[in-house]
């Protein structure tokens, strides 16, 4: 589904991503770990299509069609979806109506009506039922004052919402509770099917165990330095990064 | 002749056609010699710096008022908040249209300021509050030297308005460009309730220059919101002088939304005399092209124990300008005041400006007072954010658009004023988005 070939990608002078290599297919989830500033996120970010980041080199395909000239909207619209490691304040925007706007574009784009009212309440009822969030916290200005957890349920909120072909969670776990931790796994869970795919970027072994990936990179210096099974986590967590440092140099 | 010369000609025969015992028969002649004096203000009055009168100030006007045109309600209905019951007092060119307002006398005064002025049952009250509010400049005084007609409404002490009152100034200017100057009084006397719209609108393509003044009272525990929309055609302009006078546990807000004229200037002045007041001064200001919006506020903290809070938003595209120059005066005896005031503004193109000012004159020491002023695009992390939504960067800059200028509506508490006012501002940034905004 997703295929990554040889990236390299930063900000002006500066490389961030040296030569990434990806492949997803339809069905699996794969995990990213990897010490703090090694460019999970920027990988999110490119993928997304977030303009700041140049793209030098390389090539990314989603069902074998360069993703890479699209705008980060149009490959929304083609199922990628990026739940942030830091969502955005939007004071002004209630939950509801950007998820509204969020739908009916999508739809727009792909010569759909706007989704019938009743559906659209129907739908957000489930899906916030699902991950437990408060009806009163989806009138709220999108983000503004939410705590760090809440602010990724939401996230996962509106990814049950889209129901993407290719979810990118970056680091979605951070911030939760226990409890949340759970509810959060489930409604990535429930999204799971053989035609979606999903990529976890996380520091912790814990979301591991309840989204259980196919494969684990490990991404060191903008390189995947390593890729194993899922037990390569547990090794992680035991031993950290240092000796896959060493074995880079 | 210039506009000054021709006002001045024209106020000796104004004058004589009026009735020396009326009760601000002296208060127009004193006020004639004060316009006489200071003119037009010019870019040289530092309050003056970023708005130039001068286009205005050479075009040819009709200066007297006329007979009363006939509209139709219909032709005229969208400029009204037509789904509520309101009392409406509507002039046409200057004149009062009876056939388009609904006024009362029961228990509240809403009619016109001729009435009040030439009524004798009216006499003690006018002798009170006219003209006793607004500074004695220029503009204010060109105003007062022909002060004829406008909005009257008494609230007697203990009343609550029953209904908003809407305040209408159309003009059809349909042979020729028009010089208007409406003068309203609003008096809410102790503990009353009263909320007011007013809209200035031309129907015509030909110029109106207005020069409006409204007086505002609120004596203790009054409580009134002051609703402005100015949304007019591009070849009208406006100077509004708004002049507020507070007392003891009042509460006053005025919200302006500003999305169209060719220069509009809004003099928005309080003067607090008394104590645990609340001012609150709010604005939307969405213009382009070549339109110019100036927002000049004053805010006197005299007293002790009061706030005000102001919050201006402006959005500003291709080559229109804004200002916002807000002063905040708190005397020395004016302890433990709390004064807010932000104005952010958000410039689309390249050649859009915004002459941001904030003045803080502080004299006591125990207040509390903060200004902020941002002048910025629209934040790129949380286009990306809308974008990666799925939604398309023109309605993602819109959405942040509408987002940016609906904190100030949180405050309007009229439902259906709150919904026009959020149509016209997705109306304004040209948008649908899948949401009713
Ligand atoms: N916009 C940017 N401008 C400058 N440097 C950037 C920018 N974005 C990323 N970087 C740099 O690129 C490197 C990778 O950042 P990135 O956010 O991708 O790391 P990460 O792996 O997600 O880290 P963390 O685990 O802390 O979230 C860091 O050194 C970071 O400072
Ligand atoms: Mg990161």
């Amino acid at each position: 589904m997703l295929s990554v070939k040889n990236l390299h990608a930063g900000i002006e002078e500066k490389e961030i991503l040296k030569g990434i290599n990806l492949d997803i297919k339809a069905g699996e989830v794969h995990a990213i770990m990897g010490p703090n500033g090694s460019g999970k996120s920027t990988l999110s970010a490119v993928i997304a299509g977030k303009e700041e980041y140049e793209v030098n080199k390389g090539e990314i395909e989603l069902d074998g069609n360069s993703i890479l000239e699209m705008d980060p909207e149009e490959r929304a619209h083609e199922g990628i979806f990026l739940s942030f490691q830091y969502p955005v304040e939007i004071p002004g925007v209630s939950v509801t109506n950007f998820i509204k706007a969020a739908i009916n574009q999508t739809r727009k784009a792909k010569g759909l009506e706007d989704m019938p009212a009743s559906d659209m309440l129907k739908k957000i009822k489930e899906k916030s039922e699902l991950l437990e969030i408060d009806r009163k916290f989806l009138s709220r200005s999108l983000n503004v004052g939410f705590s760090g957890g809440e602010k990724k349920r939401n996230e996962i909120f509106q990814m049950a919402m889209l129901e993407p072909k290719l979810a990118i969670l970056d680091e979605t776990d951070s911030g939760l509770d226990i409890d949340a931790l759970r509810i959060v796994a489930n409604g990535v869970n429930k999204l799971r099917s053989e035609d979606n795919a999903v990529l976890v970027i996380t520091h912790y072994q814990r979301l591991l165990e309840y989204i259980v990936p196919d494969v684990v990179h490990v991404l060191v210096d903008g390189k995947i330095v390593k890729t194993g099974g899922k037990e390569l986590a547990l090794e992680l967590e035991e031993k950290g990064y240092d000796w896959l440092k060493a074995e880079t140099v | 002749m210039s506009l000054k010369d021709k006002l001045l000609s024209s106020h000796i025969v104004f004058q004589e056609s009026l009735d020396p015992d009326s009760p601000i028969y002296d208060v127009r002649s004193e006020a004639i010699k004060t316009f006489e004096a200071e003119g037009f203000p010019t870019k040289r009055d530092e309050n003056w710096k970023y708005t130039s009168l001068n286009s205005l100030l050479k075009k040819e006007y009709s200066i007297r008022t006329k007979t009363e045109s006939a509209l139709d309600f219909k032709d005229v209905k969208q400029y009204f908040i037509h789904d509520i019951d309101t009392y409406n007092i509507v002039f046409i060119d200057g004149v009062f249209s009876s056939y388009l307002s609904s006024t009362t006398h029961e228990g509240i005064d809403v009619c016109t300021m001729n009435s009040a002025i030439n009524k004798p049952k009216y006499k003690q009250i006018i002798e009170v509050y006219f003209n006793k509010i607004a500074k004695d400049e220029s503009l204010n005084a060109l105003n007062t030297a022909f002060a004829k007609e406008g909005a009257y409404v008494y609230i007697p002490k203990g009343k609550v308005a029953d209904k908003p009152i809407q305040i209408v100034h159309l003009s059809t200017g349909a042979e020729e460009a028009m010089f208007l100057q409406p003068r309203n009084l609003i008096i809410a006397e102790e503990n009353t309730e009263v909320q007011i719209i007013e809209r200035h609108q031309s129907l015509s393509s030909n110029a109106v220059f207005t020069n409006s003044v409204t007086e505002i009272y609120a004596g203790k525990h009054a409580n009134v919101d002051y609703y402005k929309i100015q949304n007019d055609r591009l070849e009208a302009s406006l100077i509004d002088n708004t002049e507020i006078e507070q007392h003891d546990n009042s509460v006053v807000s005025v919200h302006t939304f500003s999305f169209g004229g060719d220069i509009v200037r809004n003099n928005l002045n309080f003067y607090q005399k008394g104590e645990h007041i609340d001012s609150i001064l709010k604005g939307v200001t969405i213009i382009e092209g070549k339109q110019h919006v100036d927002h000049n506020t004053l805010v006197h903290h005299i007293t002790p124990n009061c706030e005000s809070h102001q919050d201006y938003k402006g959005i500003f595209a291709e080559k229109s300008t804004g200002v916002f120059n807000g002063k905040v005066v708190v005397e020395k005896e004016a302890q433990k005041t709390n004064a807010y005031q932000s104005n952010n503004n958000i410039l689309i193109d390249d050649q859009a400006t915004i002459n941001s000012k904030p003045q803080l004159e502080i004299f006591a020491d125990d207040v509390r007072c903060s200004h902020g002023c941002t002048i910025g695009q629209l934040d790129e992390s949380a286009l990306f954010y809308l974008q990666s939504r799925g939604i398309a960067k023109k309605e993602a800059r819109a959405l942040l658009m509408y987002a940016f200028a609906n904190t100030v509506l949180s405050s309007v508490r009229l439902p259906q004023l709150k919904q026009r006012i959020t149509k016209q501002i997705a109306k304004k940034i040209g948008v649908s988005i899948g949401f009713e905004i």
